[in-house]
């Protein structure tokens, strides 16, 4: 669905979901899901519905990931990075307690 | 002949309600709103319909907040009946007391409240640690709460939205980026309001004042009483978690798309919505000793709105003497007070008159 149109950087390679994936030193997180046809970034939380970036500016929060080391992070905030790991942010219950 | 019934002056939390409440009586109204360089009161709001904690040494405003509360579900189905816009209102909030010495203030408040109001209308229930933790399993190490059935929440934002597209489903007339400069007292009745580059606006039988800060100015300038000053509160937004807080612990709540409001500061400041670190870090930790597990989750964002207060933190309606037909009113309780505002305040416009029961909300109160 979305197309590089300008080559930014060297190549870095990062792990979505266990899987490896390239992209460009200097892309943001997100445009590199996106680069890599990653659309479904989340599952929020109050409903189940799968969610994706929507404004890419840092605003409207659906590009939400798990960074390891890092935890819940806006993707189009986030610049990809070689060895970076990502995950999908779920719908989890407040960690360690349970409700 | 004026082209309105009613100018209502500002087009936030109470002067949507107005306007609403208006067009919904058959008024020809139109609500003159600024630009979005205003000060938002509205869209700074926590969202909660609250009764607890109000109105002690005045029992016309907590009588006044326990009637909003019987009839804001009613009021929310009616607004989802037009717009097809949920307010997600659930009823139910806890205070807690974080020591015992807190939690027992809080009984004497409600108490206090009780006695004044001479009815047993205002029923509270008063749980210790181990029943708010079956009720509450998330709670930290605290004393325990209050809790009444009349309190809950909704979504502000979603509730400023539906009066105003209510209003309009009705015939009413919004006008954004139209910032009120003065208004004008007609000879032969009525009044005619003026924008900021001195063009006319409208021309209206009535006049509702209901610009929030902007207010302050606008009645000087009609030698119209109306103290109130700004009170700064500053919030913070968790990220988005699963549903597990059904209902608000006052400055603790869980939103209907899943981040937590973590709130309560009051500041003196002026027209100032900055936020500042050691305030939200109070916040934070008092939110946080109520509720461990929200240490371990990410802010999202802050920001300050501004209250609109007066000198005793209770509402002023009040119409004007020497020019009837000249309403102004201010509150801060814009979310609670909504369907009183919408279903009750409408009506005094349209009659022409503020009903003896509601007279201690007229400013006269404070020069005795």
């Amino acid at each position: 669905m979305f197309k590089r149109l300008v080559d930014i950087g060297t190549p870095v390679t990062f792990d979505f979901e266990g899987r490896p994936l390239t992209a460009q030193a200097g892309d943001s997180l997100a445009s590199a899901l996106l680069a890599n046809g990653v659309l479904d970034f989340r599952q929020a939380p109050e409903d189940g519905t799968v969610r994706g970036p929507h404004c890419m500016i840092g605003n409207c929060f659906e590009c939400l990931v798990e960074v390891e080391g890092l935890g819940t992070r806006q993707a189009c905030r986030e610049r990809v990075r070689d060895g970076l790991k990502v995950r999908r942010h779920s719908g989890r219950p407040v960690p360690g307690e349970q409700p | 002949m004026a082209e309105y019934d009613v100018c209502v002056i500002g087009g936030g939390l109470l002067g949507s309600a107005f306007g609403w409440g208006l067009v919904r009586e058959g008024q020809r109204c139109v609500v003159l709103d600024e630009g979005d360089g205003a000060i938002r009161t509205a869209r700074g709001n926590f969202g909660l319909v609250w009764l607890q904690s109000k109105g002690r040494g005045m029992p016309e405003y907590a009588r006044w907040t326990l009637e909003a509360t019987r009839i804001w579900g009613g009021f929310a189905d009616e607004l989802k009946d037009i717009t097809g816009i949920d307010l997600h209102y659930a009823k139910g909030g806890y205070n807690i007391g974080a020591d015992e010495a807190e939690l027992a203030q809080m009984v004497a408040n409600l108490n206090q409240i009780q006695s004044e109001m001479g009815d047993d209308a205002y029923d509270y229930e008063v749980l210790d640690q181990a029943r708010l933790k079956r009720e509450m399993p998330l709670v930290g190490d605290v004393a325990g709460a209050t809790y009444t059935a009349h309190d809950g929440h909704c979504n502000p934002l979603l509730l400023l939205r539906a009066m105003q597209q209510a209003f309009q489903a009705k015939g009413g007339a919004y006008r954004p980026n139209s910032g009120v400069r003065s208004v004008e007292i007609l000879p032969g009745g009525g009044f005619r309001i003026l924008g900021q580059n001195g063009a006319e606006l409208a021309r209206a039988a009535k006049v509702v004042l209901s610009a929030g800060h902007g207010s302050a100015r606008l009645a000087k300038d009609l030698g119209i009483d109306l103290p109130i000053h700004p009170e700064q509160g500053q919030v913070l937004v968790t990220e988005k978690v699963a549903p597990v807080m059904p209902h608000p612990a006052m400055s603790v709540r869980q939103t209907d798309n899943g981040s937590f409001l973590l709130g309560a500061s009051k500041k003196e400041v002026d027209l100032d919505t900055r936020t500042d670190l050691e305030t939200l870090a109070t916040i934070a930790a008092s939110c946080i000793r109520l509720f461990p597990f929200l240490g371990r989750l990410r802010l999202q964002r802050a920001w300050g709105a501004l209250r609109v207060m007066t000198p005793d933190g209770h509402p002023v309606y009040q119409q004007s003497e020497s020019h009837p037909g000249l309403f102004s009113f201010a509150c801060h309780s814009g979310v609670t007070l909504a369907a009183c505002h919408a279903l009750h305040v409408s009506k005094w416009v349209i009659d022409g008159t503020i009903p003896d029961t509601y007279s201690a909300f007229h400013p006269r109160r404070f020069h005795v």
